[in-house]
């Protein structure tokens, strides 16, 4: 019961990119991430407020033309919070997807290519780290090392790795009978080289998919570190803060909730569409059952 | 079927021992000297030495990781230094919360991620297939607090149906208990429901497309019989692994969700015992979240066989 190796040719960039900006879910997910990091990227130069400046006079009042998100217990924009917020969000889930990738994926590959030990080894590593609820292990990362943006990143990068390791080693297994790996070992090949000229390069869209998915769950789990308070501390503001902050002035002034959630809600639900419509687009038999 | 088992639980094993060294681990490089925390700033350098022989925290570490292994498996926990009270005591007034919460949100997921799900497979492309996997796309991209916080400000301070938070115990009755736990359990439930219902819907689909379903299809057998008898069964172990997976952020979020409705479940304990280096309280409380994912998956193996008569042959 021998599988049929199918060469696998990915198509000219250019006809992909054509692709990728017909389908419905990419595009939509692209154009609300771009604006996004376009929100980031802006408030290093111009927000419509100074929040670092706090005006008592303008504490608490509900959305305007002025302040069309309103303001918050220190009468900062909450425009200008969400705004800056939208930074660390995005750095720490950046980062933490780096991590990830960058021990991941080596680890995916070498568990691979050599199989036996170091590939039983690999997947016990991950049974125990699935094992611990991956948020229960970031709150004990922050709250040992302290709180903050940096712990926070190492304490989401980490459960980054199995999820890539899995991912490179699943791609990679499949990839390992096929013909053209074969005529490269054939030819006397190493298998770091093989890893790096042929494995890589056609597990990199499975990667990017996942990047996507992991980078919106980064996103979620820095919101939920930084509500608990051990996230980016105070003054630097942040989503999850900017929550906590609102719950206990929920009732006289719910639209500080509204907004910096509809934040997350926002970057996440763009992300995650355009994980999709990657997907749909980079992995034809995927599309082909849709 | 029973070589299958023991593998199973043969890694579960694994896992938990290579967990029990991490916790223990991590906790022993934490700063901090637990005796000077138990006895304050001002403790005699007698006092202390007392203390530390008498938490036997001058054996050394292997003697100590088996005497902490011995001792949960006895049931004995260690005792809190903030709460003074047996490890084992805290957990047990706390499970009574967080494991009804933990159960009634599972259910609810489930209640609504399958129906939907098949519904949405059943009318792929359609009206109600882009709706509800519309609504499922939001559902995934929501936190769960701020869903909270929602269902806070719409069912306890608007409509004043539900409390906003706090727990009465159960020793007020079993409805009072129940009406705190529902929008906990609903806000921790519908994101896992989101993601549910996407999995059930692409199992379903990859299942609809076999040749069986065709051959029962043509047999004249009526559609919903096969829908929920042939289809959902063969896509039952996919959407089996992601309920198990699932099981372990619903553990995570009820450190959130508990937070957030101030409930005195397990997640809150072990949040304060971290945030107040209560080590052993820690360290007990994640075993226990640990060992539970555990069994839990190993109860979803067992399942898979229970689905998927193939699996029991091949092992």
């Amino acid at each position: 019961m021998s599988e049929v190796p199918v060469p696998h040719e990915a198509p000219p960039p250019a006809s992909l990119l054509r692709q990728a900006f017909a389908n419905r879910s990419f595009l939509t997910g692209f154009v609300i991430t771009a604006l996004i990091a376009a929100m980031a990227l802006a408030s290093f130069v111009w927000t419509p407020f100074d929040i670092t400046h706090l005006i008592v006079a303008d504490r608490m009042k509900a959305p305007s033309w002025q302040h069309p998100f309103g303001t918050d217990h220190f009468g900062r924009d909450i425009l200008s919070m969400i705004m800056i917020g939208s930074r660390n969000s995005i750095a720490v889930a950046v980062v933490a997807v780096g991590i990830g990738m960058a021990v991941g994926v080596p680890l995916g590959c070498w568990a691979a290519a050599r199989g036996g030990w170091v590939d039983e080894a690999l997947m016990r590593f991950n049974d125990v780290v699935f094992a611990f609820p991956a948020l229960l292990s970031a709150v004990m990362i922050t709250a040992i090392f302290g709180p903050g943006a940096v712990n926070a990143i190492v304490a989401i990068g980490i459960f980054n790795v199995p999820v890539f390791a899995r991912v490179a080693r699943a791609g990679a297994l499949s990839l390992w009978p096929r013909e053209y790996v074969l005529a490269a070992r054939a030819a006397g090949k190493g298998k770091v080289l093989i890893t790096l000229e042929h494995i890589l390069p056609n597990i990199a869209s499975m990667l990017l998919v996942q990047g996507t998915i992991q980078f919106a769950l980064g996103i979620l789990a820095e919101a939920g570190l930084s509500y608990l308070g051990l996230g980016a501390q105070p003054p630097m503001p942040s989503w999850g803060r900017m929550l906590f902050d609102a719950q206990t002035r929920m009732m006289v002034a719910p639209y500080q909730a509204i907004f910096p959630g509809l934040a997350i809600v926002v970057t996440v639900l763009g992300l995650n569409l355009l994980g999709d419509g990657l997907r749909d687009v980079l992995d034809p038999r995927l599309r082909r059952e849709r | 079927m029973i070589a299958f088992l023991a593998k199973r639980i043969g890694i579960g094993a694994i896992t938990l021992i290579v967990a029990s060294i991490v916790v223990f681990a991590v906790l022993e490089i934490l700063p901090g000297d637990p005796a000077l925390l138990m006895l304050g700033m001002n403790a005699t350098p007698e006092a202390l030495a007392a203390m530390r022989e008498q938490m036997g925290l001058n054996e050394p570490v292997p003697v100590r990781y088996l005497g902490w292994i011995a001792g949960l498996l006895a049931g004995d926990f260690g005792r809190s230094f903030t709460y003074s009270s047996p490890v084992i005591d805290l957990i047990l007034e706390r499970v009574v919360v967080s494991l009804p919460l933990a159960l009634i949100a599972l259910t609810l997921s489930t209640a609504i991620a399958i129906p939907v799900g098949i519904f949405s497979a059943a009318r792929r492309g359609r009206a109600g297939d882009t709706v509800s996997m519309g609504v499922a796309q939001l559902g995934v991209a929501v936190p769960n607090f701020w869903f909270a916080l929602l269902l806070v400000y719409v069912f306890a301070v608007w409509l004043r149906l539900l409390p906003a938070g706090g727990f009465p115990g159960w020793g007020a009755g079993v409805w009072p208990g129940l009406k705190a736990l529902i929008l906990p359990a609903v806000a921790l439930a519908l994101p896992q429901a989101a993601i549910l219902a996407r999995v059930t819907r692409s199992a379903m689909l990859e299942v609809l497309g076999e040749d069986y379903i065709r051959t029962a299809r043509a047999k004249g057998m009526p559609r919903r019989y096969v829908l929920w008898r042939h289809a959902l069964r063969n896509a039952m172990i996919p959407v089996l692994t992601i309920m198990g997976l699932q099981f372990s952020f619903l553990l995570a979020g009820t450190i959130i969700i508990e937070n957030v409705f101030y409930l005195p479940g397990l997640g809150r304990l072990v949040f304060q015992a971290i945030t107040q280096r209560d080590l052993i309280v820690v360290e007990g409380v994640v075993m226990l979240l640990v060992a539970s994912v555990v069994v839990v998956n190993l109860i979803v193996d067992i399942l898979y066989a229970v689905v998927d008569p193939r699996l029991r042959i091949r092992a």
